[in-house]
């Protein structure tokens, strides 16, 4: 099993991701992450979602993806040709004792604080998703109150486009 | 010119070639109906008991000729009768175009009176689905519906149309039918290794499915064979295409596909696939599905290859122009060990097939065989779903492409009637159903359709008064245990029940009354019925248990 990330232009109309969505569920693939939104070119959204699955059902899903009346172009993204992030934000208790503990884990990571209370501490942070799996483990023991995150975007090195239009 | 929403649809239908619709009218497509009425010179409209009945017919009627069958319902429960029929045409790739009034723009979203999400619904069951929301678009989606109806992998297609904008005017100009997509031609160095497989192999096996109906590659298919010297077998879903007496043909293959079919693709050490997706159906139990075989796949959808069963060669093309290629450079071949292999299973065949006939009693291959006297070689067959339809892919001798008409992927009970007359209106020729009273059940209301458009279709019963077909499964592997598949109960008289409709019914019950039954049925000009007494025991044969492998084959009844 291996994890794909595949990258997916699509018409930029409502009921779209429905239809993404709806093929991965009737056939019975696995969505880990899925993000979208509109594109430079506002006639299109891209859809990024990561899976995990062996390489015969990446490639049934892209066969079936192409198919789709509004998805223009399917690619996958490859961990050594691509630039893969993610966002977390994450909410951890704040005590007097543990704070400062918190804060040299998000310095070495280098996360940014982005909210403080009395009780609770909002770190924002950014990377490869095994980056901020490695933060949250850190933090696991400091009592983690709440997290949120974005799924992973990915977008190709050098002169490599989605959209098979894109030139120099 | 400036037209209403209304006006605008019909016109396009029109405009694409559209000579009849099925369809139920309703609330919110008086409008259409209205536009239907007006030009009622240029389109035919036949109106149906059920919408379900109506899909069924548009479905047939796309079978029958290969064009773009249309059904026309209104929103809520009208739409959601759709459903099973767009089911149906998607599961065996049919074109199909459903168009659907919903309530007004103004209204959607807030549980109004007959309100469904009908594109929410039909989403993963047609190829695409489009919810109009201003008249400007209409004409253009439907255009676009009807090009991604026939294109590539055909498929069903939902337009819904809220009131408003078939109400709404705006500028209508007519355009011509649209075209195809064509799709991509195979790469030279695809055929050069299908080719080069091909020399190499010393047992290969042609298998075909409905995707070489719609590619209309009857002739290519038998020249291949002849030039390579294999056999042809071929799925439910391919029926017809070759004809059955044609030298090379053994038949369809698979859960219940002829002996020498199934064993001989179990032997192959080639099998070349052609418009076939290897459903559970075909395979059995794909883990020893083919074991000997490498597997050359040539199909219209990239997404079957490899999809239920890892191929050696895939090649994702247009059918008809991959097969004349192929043909071109593959090397005239012959197989005198494999073809006296092929003879010997067909001999075990034919004495296994004698068992199977009887003297006592209507066999369904009696009933089959004196219908077929009576039908010409382009007669439409169409059937339900059940043991009666197996009996009529193993034993219906099919001349020519398009007259095998029958629910394969979905497998849908009640789909022979509406499909039947569906066929009828397509080709204008006399169309037969063979039907079970199980099947024919579910949909008999449509009789009331075949009696007022006096539509020349021949209802054949095989009325065994049992869900023959799960009833066999009951006896096989759950210990007879006849779970609600009993239907004695119901009393029903067909014969009665045809004439209520005003359509006149026979019944017969002793094989020596068979033929003179038949004559009778054969000489009425419209609908008729006939109802035929089948013994309830009767198994459908040979059978590959669900699952299971061609070890497995059951070839005749234990129990007995």
């Amino acid at each position: 099993m291996e994890r794909y990330v595949i990258a997916i232009l699509v018409d930029n109309q409502s009921g779209i991701l429905t239809r993404v969505a709806s093929m991965f569920n009737r056939r019975g693939f696995n969505i880990d992450t899925l993000t979208v939104a509109e594109t430079e070119d506002h006639r299109y959204s891209r859809i990024t979602i990561s899976l995990t699955g062996d390489e015969a059902i990446a490639r049934q899903i892209i066969k079936q993806l192409k198919k789709l009346y509004n998805v223009k172009e399917v690619k996958v993204m490859e961990s050594q040709q691509s630039v893969n992030r993610e966002l977390a934000l994450i909410k951890v208790r704040n005590t007097p004792e543990t704070r400062q503990d918190v804060m040299t884990a998000v310095e070495i990571f280098r996360c940014k604080i982005v909210d403080f209370s009395t009780n609770t501490l909002c770190i924002e942070i950014t990377g490869e998703t095994a980056k901020i799996e490695a933060f949250i483990k850190v933090v696991e023991p400091y009592d983690i109150l709440e997290m949120c995150r974005t799924g992973v975007v990915a977008i190709e090195r050098g002169c490599s486009f989605l959209n098979s239009e894109t030139t120099l | 010119m400036i037209l209403t929403g209304a006006d605008i649809v019909v016109e396009t239908l029109i405009e694409q070639g559209t000579e009849t619709v099925f369809g139920y009218p309703g609330g919110q497509v008086i409008n259409l109906y209205d536009a239907l009425y007006t030009r009622s010179d240029r389109i035919r409209h036949v109106l149906t008991a059920h919408e379900q009945g109506a899909a069924h017919a548009a479905d047939g009627y796309a079978r029958a000729s290969g064009k773009v069958g249309v059904v026309i319902a209104t929103s809520g429960p009208g739409a959601t009768n759709l459903v099973t029929g767009i089911a149906t045409a998607y599961l065996d790739s049919i074109p199909l175009v459903a168009i659907t009034g919903n309530v007004p723009n103004s209204l959607i979203g807030r549980d109004s009176f007959q309100e469904v999400d009908i594109t929410g619904v039909t989403l993963p069951i047609t190829k695409h689905n489009f919810l109009v929301k201003s008249v400007d678009k209409l004409a253009d989606t439907i255009r676009e519906a009807f090009r991604i109806a026939k294109s590539g992998r055909p498929g069903p297609v939902l337009v819904d149309i809220p009131k408003d904008v078939q109400i709404a005017k705006c500028d209508y100009e007519p355009a011509p039918i649209v075209e195809k997509k064509p799709l991509k031609k195979a790469k030279e160095d695809k055929l050069q290794a299908a080719a080069a497989m091909i020399a190499a192999a010393e047992r290969p096996y042609i298998y075909f499915g409905g995707g070489a109906v719609s590619a209309d590659v009857s002739a290519e298919l038998v020249a291949l064979a002849n030039k390579i010297d294999a056999p042809i077998g071929c799925t439910m879903m391919g029926l017809s295409a070759v004809p059955v007496n044609d030298p090379r043909y053994l038949g369809m293959e698979g859960m219940h596909g002829h002996y020498a079919s199934s064993v001989s693709q179990d032997e192959a050490d080639l099998i070349i696939a052609v418009g076939a997706r290897f459903s559970d159906r075909a395979t059995g139990n794909v883990s020893k599905y083919a074991r000997r075989a490498q597997i050359i796949h040539i199909d219209g959808d990239a997404a079957e290859i490899s999809k239920n069963i890892g191929v050696e060669l895939g090649i994702a093309c247009d059918i008809k122009d991959c097969l004349t290629r192929l043909l071109g450079i593959v090397e005239e071949k012959t197989h005198p060990e494999w073809a006296a292999r092929i003879a010997q299973l067909k001999a075990e065949e034919a004495a296994q097939f004698e068992r199977v006939t009887a003297t006592d009693r209507i066999t369904p291959y009696a009933l089959i065989h004196e219908v077929a006297a009576h039908t010409q070689p382009d007669t439409p067959i169409v059937t339900d779903v059940g043991q009666h339809q197996m009996w009529v892919a193993q034993f219906y001798p099919f001349q020519s492409p398009r007259t095998f008409i029958s629910s394969g992927g979905l497998g849908t009970m009640g789909f022979g009637l509406g499909a039947a007359i569906g066929a009828a209106k397509a080709t204008g020729k006399r169309t037969v159903l063979f039907t079970g009273d199980g099947s024919f059940g579910m949909n008999l209301n449509e009789l009331a359709t075949a009696s007022t458009e006096n539509a020349p279709v021949t209802v054949i019963i095989m009325n065994n008064k049992v869900l023959g077909m799960v009833r066999q499964w009951q006896t096989l592997f759950f210990q007879k245990h006849y779970s609600n598949t009993d239907l004695h109960d119901r009393k029903t008289d067909f014969v009665a029940l045809a004439n209520a409709f005003g359509i006149p019914g026979y019944r017969v019950t002793a094989l020596e009354d068979l033929k003179a039954a038949v004559d009778k049925t054969f000489a009425e000009q419209g609908p008729v019925v006939l109802e035929v007494a089948i013994d309830p025991d009767e198994f459908v044969l040979p059978m590959l248990p669900p699952g299971g492998s061609i070890e497995e084959i059951i070839t005749e009844r234990g129990d007995q």
